[in-house]
């Protein structure tokens, strides 16, 4: 058994064995206390820092959306609220087979054929234990015809969501706006976190202008998820402590529109392209803002097709435009008022001067001629019948005494060519031009001068002048409170949750001075005569109060020529724009009305009857007899 | 031995009558006693790791009951015999090393287990018992300390196995393995300044064995150093586990309360890093505790093998101990963030049934080393 030289020594080895396990058992605890330092470290000294850590892992907090507020009329009447719709959401890991339900669903007509790829792609996108909406907005019979086949979709099913509802369809769209899903460019000026578990965000109109109020605060409540950050009731024995912090709804917005008078402005604007603004002299309230043709704002909060997007945009008559804020047009006529302010307040003007009518105005100093617009002559008018009757050669005379500039300068507190300032927004200022204007808008040197015909033109409202509807009803406004100018606004109250109505006080702008009272009766005085026997008085027969007008004519110099609009919708689109303004009743102005019809040609026929409908549907009651209005606004 | 049975109380008798079963099952009570508050600590909190699954611990249940099982066997075993039989043992888990890893090599994919129909078993397990067990063999007829002719061959005898196992690859049992047969030499009386020279070598051996290894071992070594480099590949287990350990404080969450644990966001909770759950739902005392239970265990194991009586039974003896706490070691310091994480389980108390009856095997080999010494050495 001995092997070499060496002998085994069991005694020695003994020792040595025992000499080795000492040294190892004094190292055993070395490293002992080395890992109960470590531990130290981690359980004692930051503690703190890994409990917080331990805690932010296991609960997440989940954004509880707030209700959006509704949108009410002046009376109460709901134009925009919310709705519980059943829509068809699916679980991407609890569907064995996605192709196979997927194809299942367009065979139950539940969703197009060709929105199955997308619809894949965008499945596939998600976490797979997200519920994903595949179709939204079901019928109840699409919510039948699913349920009895509910069996053969595993990981599919309806859930109730809350989502925006329009009970008047296009009623006053361009008005309300609408809601839509949130956009890239829209993330970059709204708080993430408050737009959490939020799809859609108001566009345009106050939908978008109220939006932070419409909104309210979201709430929030932790939940337990686990690694994979899937919600667990409970796991074992944990239950943490757990927070819910309830959401705050968002205001109701009480509008100035009144439902009914908004209705009879968009019905009588029918078919045609045009707008209708109707204004309190009294505080700026918009009782009717109507821009036809007008969309079904729930396009939009249903989630529109691109095909239904082009449609409208692509659409001749751009229903998307708001015509009302937008449109920018000639003024034509209704701007004699006033012109004539303007000579009665330079004392240019003598109104009861008799001027002779020939159809004809030779300006000074020029060969070229100026014809009334419509042809005709009107004989000897004074300044009541010269704006009464429309007379283009009694204003030619008068613009010329009065020179651009200061037409130009008593324009432009009545709002000419500035933003009225209205509480939502895209909001055309139109153009008051001037001569410095026209040599900063110019090129050519050529261009850039003045000329005298231009200050012609300028009086009768033609020439470079751009008015949108909402300016004209503005104007209206302001010469029916004989000076007094208010924003116009839409939104006069919030309602919290509780029902308290907050009103939002009235806006009042600069008031238009130095016109004396004897002046705006004169003015106004040649507008009820434009309705009793002037230009429009055939839409203002039998009228149970007093009403001031103006009839305008827009000239419409181009159309854009496209080989795919048969010559008889060009030669449509060649017509004047006809305009219409009013107020009533005379002695105390209660409305002021703005009817602007594109294409409509002359404005007594075509947009002053619109005109009479509203302030018929504002004034009147039922049957027809003048509202007690010693409580109105 | 006598033992005056008919005086003292009855509870006296009743040990008395519990020591002499023991004896006569050639077991050793105090680290049987040991092992099993280790056992049941483990089974409480494997309980809990599992999430609540009666189905795992019935299970573990049943691998404690297969090492039970051969531990009571090998404590019969006579320690000569084992002693003759260490080279066949040692063979035989050369040879199956060398088929599963030409399976693995066909099947082209990592290759650790051989499966018997009826029971499937790794042969690396074998090799933890079979490589000290060759080791002591060889030195037990030499003159201790070795010379540098028998490190030689010793040094291969370890390296074989160690090679054909790392290949498979499994790094970690492959250290283990190296460090069973490595505690043997050193036991034997290795000299320090041989010990010296081989850290040294080893350093340099490490450096050139950086360039072999597979990226998922280098990413290992590397979030060591700094777990935030990869959160959510391989620093998220350490993150997860040193959160665990952390929140859970002095005193813990406890028992089902580690939200760490119960969510899953700690990793391998039942198995590799059941270590983490302790320390969640117990606290430093929890794990404190368990650390005293093991340090009990390795000191009585290294008293049993100071007691036996030849060389062989010392050296082995004292390998099992020492690699005991090593496992403990090892893993309480990956899982805390002392050590790269390897993929060694925490003795006795991961969830797994190779490593428990290997385990359990080796101090059934111990305890029969010690309870036969009175017949060695002839």
């Amino acid at each position: 058994m001995v092997q070499g030289v060496r002998i085994k020594d069991h005694w020695k080895e003994q020792r040595l064995f025992e000499r080795r396990a000492l040294v190892a058992g004094a190292l055993i605890l070395a490293l002992t206390l080395t890992l109960i330092g470590r531990l130290y470290v981690l359980q004692v000294m930051r503690h703190d820092y890994y409990m917080e850590l331990s805690q932010g892992n296991g609960v997440r907090t989940e954004p509880i959306p707030a209700a959006r507020g509704l949108i009410l009329d002046r009376n109460g009447n709901l134009l925009a609220g919310n709705q519980p719709a059943y829509q068809l959401e699916l679980v991407p890991e609890e569907v064995p087979d996605l192709n196979a339900s997927l194809q299942g669903l367009v065979k139950l007509g539940l969703i197009d054929a060709d929105a199955v790829d997308e619809l894949r792609r965008m499945i596939r996108s998600r976490r797979p234990f997200d519920s994903v909406p595949v179709r939204l907005r079901m019928s109840d019979e699409d919510v039948a015809r699913f349920a009895v086949r509910r069996f053969e979709f595993p990981g599919l099913d309806i859930k109730t969501r809350q989502t925006r509802f329009y009970p008047e369809g296009a009623l006053a769209v361009h008005a309300l706006g609408y809601v839509g899903a949130i956009s890239e460019p829209d993330l970059q000026h709204i708080d993430r976190a408050a737009y959490s578990g939020t799809a859609l965000i108001g566009k345009l109109g106050v939908e978008s202008a109220y939006e932070k109020q419409l909104h309210g605060g979201n709430g929030y409540r932790e939940i337990l998820v686990n690694a994979l950050g899937r919600s667990v009731q409970r796991q074992g024995a944990l239950m943490p402590d757990l927070r819910t912090h309830a959401p705050a709804a968002g205001d109701d917005l009480v509008l100035s529109l009144d439902l009914k008078v908004q209705q009879v402005a968009e019905k009588a604007l029918g078919d045609h392209r045009g707008a209708v603004v109707a204004l309190n002299p009294r505080n700026g309230d918009v009782f009717a803002l109507a821009s036809r043709p007008g969309f079904d704002p729930s396009l939009f909060a249903r989630g529109i097709t691109n095909s239904e997007y082009a449609a409208l945009t692509d659409n001749i008559d751009k229903p998307l435009l708001n015509r009302a804020l937008r449109g920018a047009y000639p003024s034509g006529s209704t701007i004699k008022p006033v012109v004539a302010l303007a000579g009665l307040t330079y004392h240019v003007l003598n109104p009861d001067k008799v001027e002779f009518c020939a159809g004809v105005y030779h300006l000074p100093g020029s060969t070229r001629l100026f014809r009334e617009g419509k042809g005709g002559h009107h004989g000897h008018v004074a300044l009541q019948d010269a704006i009464a009757k429309s007379c283009d050669v009694y204003f030619y005379g008068l613009a010329a005494t009065l020179g651009v500039n200061r037409i130009a300068a008593f324009l432009a507190p009545f709002g000419y060519g500035s933003v009225t300032g209205i509480d939502i927004s895209g909001e055309k200022p139109g153009l008051l031009p001037t001569p410095e204007w026209k040599k900063l808008a110019f090129k050519r040197p050529a261009d850039q001068v003045w000329f005298p015909g231009e200050t012609i033109n300028f009086g009768v409202g033609q020439g470079y002048l751009l008015v949108t509807p909402l300016q004209l009803a503005h104007v209206a406004s302001v010469i029916a409170g004989r000076g007094t100018n208010f924003r116009p606004r839409l939104v006069i109250g919030l309602r919290d949750a509780n029902g308290t109505v907050k009103p939002i006080a009235p806006i009042a702008g600069k008031t238009v001075e130095g016109v004396s009272d004897a002046d705006w009766d004169r003015v106004i005085n040649g507008m009820v005569g434009a309705a009793a026997y002037g230009t429009a008085h055939a839409s203002f027969k039998g009228l149970a109060y007093s009403v001031a007008g103006k009839t305008g004519t827009a000239q419409v110099f181009t159309v854009a020529q496209n080989a795919k609009y048969d010559e008889k919708t060009v030669e449509e689109r060649l017509r004047d724009h006809a305009w219409f303004i009013a107020f009533a009743p005379v002695e105390a102005p209660r409305i002021a009305v703005a009817v602007l019809v594109e294409n409509g040609g002359f404005g007594a026929s075509a947009a002053a009857p619109i005109a009479r409908e509203v302030m018929d549907a504002f004034l009147l009651d039922a049957d027809g007899k003048l509202k007690d209005v010693s409580q109105a606004p | 031995m006598y033992e005056e049975v008919t005086s003292g109380s009855r509870t006296r008798r009743t040990l008395t009558g519990t020591a002499r079963m023991l004896a006569a099952l050639k077991l050793d009570g105090a680290l049987l006693i040991g092992l099993g508050l280790v056992a049941v600590y483990g089974l409480v909190v494997l309980y809990s790791a599992s999430g609540q699954s009666l189905a795992t611990i019935i299970r573990a249940g049943a691998h404690l009951g297969m090492g039970a099982v051969a531990m009571l066997l090998l404590a019969q075993v006579n320690p000569n015999f084992l002693r003759r039989s260490s080279p066949w043992l040692y063979l035989l888990g050369v040879v199956l090393l060398l088929v599963v890893d030409g399976i693995g090599y066909i099947g082209k994919g990592a290759q650790r287990w051989l499966d018997l129909g009826v029971l499937r078993f790794q042969p690396s397990e074998v090799m933890k018992l079979a490589v000290p067990m060759m080791c002591a063999w060889f030195l037990h007829d030499r003159a201790l300390p070795p010379r540098v002719s028998s490190l030689a061959v010793l040094t291969v005898l370890i390296f074989v196995p160690v090679g054909l196992v790392a290949l498979q690859p499994d790094l970690g049992t492959a250290a283990l393995i190296a460090i069973a047969g490595g505690l043997v030499i050193v036991m034997a009386g290795l000299k320090v300044r041989i010990m010296a020279a081989l850290a040294a070598l080893g350093a340099i051996a490490g450096w050139f064995g950086w360039a072999f290894m597979h990226d998922y071992q280098k990413k290992r070594v590397l979030t060591f150093f700094d777990p935030n480099t990869d959160r959510l590949g391989a620093g998220y287990h350490i993150i997860q586990s040193q959160i665990a350990i952390g929140s859970g404080g002095v005193f813990g969450k406890g028992w089902m309360h580690g939200s760490q644990a119960q969510l899953q966001f700690l990793p391998e909770r039942s198995t590799d890093f059941i270590f983490a759950v302790i320390g969640e739902e117990f606290g430093l005392l929890g794990l404190a505790l368990l650390l005293l239970l093991y340090a009990f265990v390795v000191a009585r194991a290294l008293y049993l093998a100071m007691q036996t009586q030849d060389t062989f039974a010392r050296l082995l003896g004292g390998s099992l101990a020492l690699t005991f706490f090593v496992y403990v070691f090892i893993n309480a310091g990956m899982v805390s963030g002392l050590l790269p994480v390897v993929g060694v389980p925490l003795p006795l108390v991961s969830y797994g049934g190779s490593s428990m009856v290997t385990l359990l095997a080796g101090f059934g080999i111990l305890m029969s080393l010690y309870s036969h010494r009175k017949l060695m050495g002839s």
